[in-house]
């Protein structure tokens, strides 16, 4: 069993008709993800790369039993499609869209919370390169085969950085559990915590690897949680050394605004709790081939 | 996005809170005239630029007679401001405000923020207006009270009554700060705002709770569903190299070094600038090419990179997932064709079509360095760089 996805997982596509999201329902349904529907209001009824849309997300579930989303609708409409999933009893989504408002983001998490915890679907992203059970399921747009199934968990920030990391990670001959992408926008479905506390009760995942960067608590607290939680040997890298204050880097939630928030003090806050830190993004693989195999 | 105080205050009066009498003005001559207008015996002058600490820097001046506004305004205009917030370079100053003066008898600071944390709206309010929330936080910690917004149902009274008490305002004038409280929080929501920031609040002698200055941050991806904020944008106060990158739908901020940095996704091009960092360089800019680039993105990512003139080689490291390394590729040859580069360029490609891209960069004959691992290319850039630098210095020895 891993981690929020499984070969059981089934998926449904939000948006499925768009262009991005046509190529990488076909690269999903490649890698063996058991793509079930997909969803685009007044498009029920048609089909792309054989899979049937949809007008309605419940529709879809009750057509199929979908348990899994992907969210590729455009940032406008994004809030809205989460939140039908959430309502739709679908327990897990992934939601790729970059640049959806931050206040509809607020609304989304506050929206979340109307539904008991045992019913409430888990959010990751938005913003983020999805997540992957390499050889089971990949439930988002990262190239499938940088990456080896094995017992490393990832958590991270950054797409392109994540690949970085398990490309290395190939290099050394080691595998990953699952990797989940948390996106880089400030106000997100999961943060690094939430991702720590189940690779903690993931018996297939023996070491944790977080990939953060400037910007916003989430680094910081999850090395308190850390620090009280978590048994299993964590290694993270933290991007974003050379950059100044005050300026947004790209994601729109990579901007320093307060103590604690570079990544010189992330790497202090992190060291501090006993995580194993990668000085530089070029040892991120080594570093945690090295932990790996003390923990073995 | 980042506006004027000016507008910042136009937006907020509309909103229930109170601001000083004021006019904008294009020149000196101007300025008097709308003083006048204005009426009063004292006036401030107020540059605006898109920087805090305008008052040490010399951009605000309190003025008596008509005169006196005209000479300060003929030190404003043309010149740029340079504050603590602005970096060495400043800004230009092409409009001032001119205000009617009011008494204060206390300074309030009132922000209202994104907090990530509890990811609501949070209002910060100190007693201690007038200097900076971060001198504040550090300085006087105990006079800060915070309080984060139910989404559901807004600012309620019962909050906005609690600061207003925290901060001993008295009670005769509670109801007008609970009211100023609420149009803050109305404009931050109906607006999308990031940051709406008063500092400071006044009470004035004749009790009235004024809003002597004012900042407004807008979120740049709600801007679509705000035409009219749009419109408030003045890129005379931006980096032109970043308004460039942003109207071509790139994500770019110059830096002070001299290796330019073109990159796929924000954390990557952020790992990409501290390796070359490690490897003795120094980035000239962060810029992400973003998600499906075309060869002509790529191309374009170019001419933005090179039209830094302290670029002296140039790092292209592409790891595809929902790009592709032959696109890359191919805007890469397209780039040194078209723009005659002949500084050093080092291309790390991988990811999607990684053959295709590498076929691609060598039969193009161009002068491309190649490398495989994120390390080797900030390493092979660097050392370019480095030897040109020194080639460069012999020939004009020789010369």
């Amino acid at each position: 069993m891993s981690i929020l996805i499984d070969r059981d997982s089934r998926v449904i596509v939000q948006g499925i008709t768009g262009r991005m999201a046509r190529f990488h329902t076909k690269d999903m349904l490649r890698y063996g993800t058991n793509v079930v529907a997909g969803v685009v209001p007044g498009k029920g009824g048609e089909t792309v790369e054989g899979v049937p849309v949809h007008d309605t997300v419940k529709q879809a579930v009750a057509a199929t039993g979908a348990d899994t989303s992907l969210v590729f609708v455009p940032p406008p409409f994004a809030a809205d499609s989460i939140m039908e999933a959430a309502d739709s009893g679908v327990r897990y989504c992934v939601c790729i869209t970059d640049g959806i408002p931050a206040q509809d983001m607020i609304q989304v998490k506050r929206y979340m919370y109307r539904y008991p915890r045992e019913k409430r679907m888990v959010l990751t992203g938005p913003n983020c390169a999805g997540t992957i059970s390499p050889g089971k399921a990949l439930l988002g747009i990262m190239p499938g085969h940088i990456y080896l199934p094995g017992h490393v968990g990832i958590i991270g920030r950054s797409g392109t950085l994540g690949y970085e990391a398990a490309a290395q990670l190939k290099d050394n001959g080691i595998g990953v559990s699952t990797s989940v992408g948390i996106g880089g926008d400030p106000i997100n479905g999961s943060s690094f915590k939430d991702i720590l506390a189940r690779f903690e009760q993931d018996d297939d995942t023996h070491v944790i690897a977080m990939i953060g960067e400037i910007g916003g608590p989430q680094e910081s607290e999850a090395a308190e949680y850390i620090r009280d939680n978590i048994s299993k040997p964590v290694v993270a890298y933290v991007a974003g050394l050379t950059a100044p204050k005050g300026r947004t880097m790209g994601h729109a939630g990579a901007i320093i605004s307060a103590f604690g928030e570079s990544a010189s003090e992330k790497v202090e806050i992190l060291s501090s709790v006993g995580v194993t830190v990668a000085e530089n993004p070029a040892v991120i693989g080594d570093t945690i081939a090295r932990v790996y195999k003390e923990a073995a | 996005m980042d506006i004027h105080e000016y507008q910042a205050k136009e937006i907020l009066a509309k909103f229930g809170v109170e601001v000083p009498k004021g006019a904008l003005a294009y020149s000196p001559e101007q300025a008097a005239y709308r003083a006048r207008e204005l009426g009063g015996d004292q006036w401030i002058v107020k540059a605006q630029v898109h920087a805090g600490g305008r008052g040490l820097a010399g951009g605000v001046k309190i003025c008596q007679t008509q005169d006196e506004i005209h000479d300060a305004c003929d030190n404003m205009f043309g010149r740029k401001l340079v504050t603590h917030q602005t970096g060495p370079e400043g800004k230009d100053i092409y409009r001032v405000y001119v205000e009617t003066t009011a008494q204060i008898e206390r300074e309030i600071y009132l922000g209202f923020v994104l907090d990530r944390s509890s990811q609501r709206v949070m209002i910060v309010a100190s007693s201690e207006g007038g200097m900076e929330i971060e001198e504040i936080s550090s300085t006087r910690p105990e006079s800060i009270v915070r309080s984060t917004v139910e989404p559901a149902v807004g600012l309620q009274e019962f909050q906005a009554r609690e600061i207003a008490f925290e901060l001993k305002v008295e009670p005769g004038l509670v109801q007008h700060m609970v009211r100023t409280l609420q149009g803050c929080y109305r404009a931050f929501l109906d607006f999308d705002a990031t940051m709406v920031e008063v500092n400071p609040l006044a009470i004035t002698t004749d009790k009235r709770v004024v809003a002597l200055d004012a900042k407004m941050s807008f979120d740049d991806n709600a801007l679509y569903r705000h035409p009219q904020i749009s419109e408030l944008r003045d890129k005379s106060q931006e980096d032109p190299r970043e308004s460039r990158a942003a109207d071509r739908g790139l994500s770019y901020v110059g830096l002070d070094g001299n290796i330019g940095c073109i990159v796929n996704g924000a954390g990557l091009a952020m790992a990409t600038m501290d390796t070359i960092k490690l490897a003795g360089g120094d980035p000239a800019n962060f810029l992400d090419i973003g998600g499906g680039a075309s060869p002509e993105r790529v191309a374009k990512a170019f001419g933005l990179v090179l039209s830094d003139k302290n670029v002296q080689a140039v790092l292209v490291n592409i790891f595809a997932g929902i790009n592709r390394c032959d696109w890359v590729a191919e805007g890469v040859v397209l780039a040194l064709k078209e723009q005659q580069i002949d500084i050093p360029v080092v291309v790390r490609l991988a990811g999607t079509n990684v053959e295709e891209g590498q076929k691609i960069l060598a039969k193009s004959g161009l002068p491309i360095i190649r490398a495989t691992t994120l390390m080797e290319a900030a390493e092979r850039v660097v050392g370019a760089w480095q030897r040109d630098l020194s080639q460069g210095t012999r020939l004009r020895a020789a010369q």
